[in-house]
């Protein structure tokens, strides 16, 4: 099987301070993979040097293409659905228009309709509260509402950038039952960056770890897991 | 009491056109986060375009019609030359941008066309409207054009996907390029279109004020004062504000003795600081909270 997205030397930098120092990485299609680290790893970075947020150098292929020089809007263009950090929600819209700017790209308006409707199956809180205003709902549904616009692209790939922060942790199961379902039957590839890495781990299927912009260990999810490094150090036992 | 009608609706006609001029502001404020400065110039700019085109024999509606394909293209472009390349730059660079802009369109359209006072067609013709004697056909006209204006742009940006495009780029940019806008190419768009906006206040206060270089001055001011009104976060604001200025100026004019053509201006001044101080964020602005 090939690479989906193939990463090799990333380095990304923030003005002089240099953020990723030569990652290398790689998902394939259908995968389900975490990428676990502690505050200032350089997970987000890396998902922000993906998408071409931020000043790097080596190279990104997704499907086969280079990434590279590739504006935001483009790559976003190709397949690869981003929810940031902090979930991005267009606050001072309504839900729904929320759900048709993750759409915005597409030129299918029926299918459009139909994939609003979907959403509204996989999330119904988002159905109750689709004319009101994306910022006046909780964190947990501002977190579904992100993932939902991010499926309104119908993507390829999709980046997550720790969903669960913040919420509680009855929702961040419901959330990542979710996140499953949708790698399994949308067949959505998912690269998940978390800081809560027992749960990560029992959702994905691969893992890497990072540290100070240095992939540290990769493997399957179930060996990452009960690595002793990786329990000392991320899962606390 | 006639007199008291007839100034309410005499400000309710100057009120469109500080609404245009608000709205324009807003829109450029809501994409960039600078006030426009020149956006009085550009009108004026247009105006003069319009003019231009009558007097080489255009009909005045095919005149407005180029101009506001000019200006709309026009504001696209000083916004690739000029404001795209200041991005990133600090706030009083961009000031500086902005007065350079206005000193050049001012003087440019003086080389052009002098400084000496031109008379300006109006379509309406100013006689009574519908035999009333409250209010003019061209006050009548200015309405009735404002609110075509805003009803157009109301569906514009409620229903169509270009217009929650430009909503989104203007309201979180990173979150809409991430969904696949281009941001960069929405903030030139909004240029475009506040400048096509203000180019028929222009043409439409034109034959009031009467044409020349400096005619649009007075009637930014009491742009800036309705969107301050309003809330420079607030397009709806803005245009309620537009109105609420123009009864309140001529209101004051008529009524508060002393306070002629002369004090015209200190009373928008006088608006401004006052909202500013009272409630900065204007009738309907949202208050600008920034982590510090």
């Amino acid at each position: 099987m090939t690479a989906m997205l193939n990463v090799k030397d990333l380095r990304a930098y923030y003005g002089q301070v240099q953020a990723l120092h030569g990652l290398n990485f790689a998902l394939n299609e259908g995968s389900l993979t975490t990428l676990l680290g502690a505050n200032g790893a350089g997970k987000t970075t890396t998902l922000r040097a993906i998408c071409n947020m931020v000043r790097s150098t080596g190279a990104i292929e997704f499907e086969g293409a280079p990434l590279s020089g590739r504006s935001t809007e483009n790559i976003v263009r190709l397949g690869i659905a981003h929810v940031p950090q902090g979930r991005g929600t267009f606050t001072t819209m309504t839900v729904e228009e929320n759900l048709q700017l993750g759409a915005i790209s597409r030129k299918d308006k029926a299918g459009v309709v139909a994939d609003i409707e979907r959403m509204y199956n996989h999330f119904p809180v988002l159905k109750q509260r689709y004319a009101q205003q994306a910022g006046t709902l909780s964190g947990g549904e501002q977190q579904m509402l992100a993932v939902a616009r991010a499926l309104m692209l119908r993507p390829r790939l999709m980046l997550l950038d720790e969903p669960s922060f913040g919420l509680a942790p009855l929702i961040v199961r419901d959330l990542f039952k979710i996140l499953g379902k949708i790698n399994r039957e949308e067949k959505v590839t998912i690269l998940v960056v978390e800081q809560n890495a027992q749960l990560a781990l029992e959702l994905a299927d691969q893992a890497y770890v990072i540290e100070t912009g240095r992939i540290v260990m990769s493997g399957k999810a179930n060996e990452i897991a009960n690595n002793e490094d990786v329990r000392k150090s991320y899962l606390g036992y | 009491m006639e007199l008291f009608t007839n100034q309410i609706l005499a400000g309710i006609a100057t009120g469109a056109i500080y609404a245009c001029m608000a709205l324009a502001v807003v829109m450029i404020y809501q994409a960039i986060d600078h006030l426009n400065f020149a956006q009085g110039e550009m009108a004026m700019f247009s105006t003069f375009v319009s003019w231009q085109l009558m007097q080489w024999g255009a009909p005045y509606w095919g005149a407005f019609v180029i101009t506001l394909v000019f200006s709309f293209f026009g504001g696209i472009a000083i916004e690739r030359l000029l404001f795209k390349p200041l991005a990133k730059a600090p706030i009083l660079t961009n000031v500086a941008g902005f007065i350079a802009l206005f000193a050049i369109i001012n003087s440019v359209a003086g080389l052009i066309w002098d400084f000496t006072i031109k008379q300006y067609p109006t379509p309406f013709g100013s006689s009574p409207f519908l035999g009333s004697q409250l209010i003019s056909t061209h006050q009548a006209g200015m309405i009735g054009v404002t609110v075509l204006l805003l009803v157009g742009l109301y569906f514009f940006f409620q229903f169509t996907r270009i217009g929650l495009a430009m909503r989104a780029a203007a309201s979180v940019p990173e979150s809409a390029r991430l969904v696949g806008i281009n941001t960069s190419w929405m903030i030139a768009l909004g240029w475009g279109m506040a400048a096509a906006i203000g180019s028929i206040a222009g043409m439409l206060i034109a034959p009031v004020v009467f044409l020349e270089p400096n005619m649009m001055g007075g009637v930014l001011i009491y742009g800036f004062a309705a969107a301050v009104l309003g809330g420079l976060t607030s397009p709806l604001g803005a245009v309620i504000g537009g109105f609420l200025v123009g009864i309140f100026e001529n209101l004051a004019g008529t009524y508060i003795p002393g306070v002629g053509n002369e004090l015209k201006l200190p009373i928008a001044l006088a608006l401004i600081i006052t909202v500013l101080v009272v409630k900065p964020a204007g009738l309907f602005g949202r208050p600008i909270v920034k982590r510090v």
